[in-house]
């Protein structure tokens, strides 16, 4: 085979989907190398790290998010699996998870409320209306679910999910400073109210702190898609 | 491994027909994430099968959300002319269901009595 000249190799590499999907482990390796080197600091998140990074050389090289996820999908997909492995943390946990039954609800409840009221109502005194203002009420819970419910309340989908994410992301790098300065040291409660606020990412950054927090992140996570898919269109239709 | 993965791909495949199929809120995963739950309970073998796999995905769970993020990233103009606004409301919102939450499940803990496993004293940063 002859060689060929860079731009039909680029051609090439652009079309197929090994690029894009290496250039996503790198990123996220890069990016939990820093996060790792600065202590765990919530700052150098490792998911923002590599999104930016990401972000950035797509843009420099005029590659359409289109062409940039037909490689990275086969990390997207695992979601769903690793949503299922959530499972045996639980499972390890649930001596510890059956005592701590009744702070739990207490505090999916009050935790859920609060992220749908205080997002609608802080929106709301911003001047934010319409399917903008919807879109915003099932930003803390899980991707999949949001979206279905903001399609539901007349949200928009894609907008929705940009909201989620940038929530998780948020709660991932607040949640150790917001606990340090409140001084709570209870794993358990760390890990179930960054589930309930800020869903997958909050999860993972709860398993990088603690085994415990991350269980406990990861059934409230798990509890709070339920309950938002049942308050959320409730809420709304109180404040609207 | 491979065990391990198959057994994750089949609940979340009963997870997902069943959540699509009744017309459940809840999305599949999180289904065979409560049947794998009660598989565990019922066969503590399968536990001890799946959780090396399982440890092994979720140590590295932030990575899962890297291509959703470069989508946000390279879409932030769907955040449209209240993009600031949107932070700002995202920042207090979350800051607050935070501070309500881990406050109720402390507070609540306490007056059942129930001390859980505690992080170290940590130095302010």
């Amino acid at each position: 085979m002859s060689p060929l000249p860079l731009p039909e190799i680029w051609s090439y590499l652009s079309r197929e989907p090994l690029l894009w999907l290496t250039a996503t482990l790198v990123a996220y390796l890069i990016g939990d190398h820093l996060s790792q080197r600065a202590g765990r600091n919530p700052l150098v998140n490792p998911v923002l790290v590599a999104m930016v990074l990401l972000g950035g050389l797509l843009w420099l090289t005029g590659t359409p998010y289109q062409t940039y996820f037909a490689g990275a999908q086969f990390v997207h997909f695992m979601l769903g699996p690793a949503t299922v492995a959530l499972a045996l943390p639980l499972y390890a946990n649930r001596a510890q998870i059956r005592r701590a039954l009744l702070p739990m609800l207490a505090a999916l409840l009050a935790g859920s409320v609060t992220a749908i009221v205080s997002a609608l109502w802080i929106a709301r005194a911003l001047g934010i209306d319409g399917p903008v203002w919807l879109s915003l009420a099932p930003k803390s819970t899980t991707a999949p679910v949001a979206i279905g419910i903001a399609e539901q309340l007349g949200g928009l989908p894609t907008l929705t999910a940009a909201l989620v994410i940038l929530t998780g992301i948020i709660g991932a790098v607040i949640v150790t400073p917001l606990m340090r300065l409140m001084r709570i040291r209870d794993w358990r409660a760390r890990g179930f109210a960054v589930g309930v606020a800020a869903h997958g990412i909050g999860t993972a950054r709860a398993f990088q702190v603690n085994d415990t927090a991350g269980a406990f992140a990861g059934i409230g996570m798990g509890l709070n898609a339920l309950l938002t898919a049942i308050l959320a269109p409730y809420v709304v239709s109180l404040m609207l | 491994m491979i065990l391990a993965v198959a057994i994750l791909l089949v609940c979340q495949l009963i997870g997902e027909t069943l959540a699509r199929g009744l017309g459940l809120p809840v999305p599949g995963p999180v289904l065979g994430m409560a049947l794998l739950l009660v598989g565990c309970l019922l066969l503590p073998g399968l536990a001890a099968r799946v959780m090396p796999t399982a440890q092994g995905v979720l140590a590295h769970l932030s990575l899962l959300f890297v291509p959703a993020g470069v989508g946000v990233i390279s879409h932030l103009d769907v955040l449209g002319g209240s993009g600031p606004a949107l932070l700002l409301v995202l920042v207090a919102s979350t800051a607050l269901a935070l501070v309500v939450g881990v406050l109720t499940f402390v507070l609540v803990a306490r007056v059942t009595g129930d001390e859980g496993a505690q992080a170290p004293e940590e130095p302010l940063q």
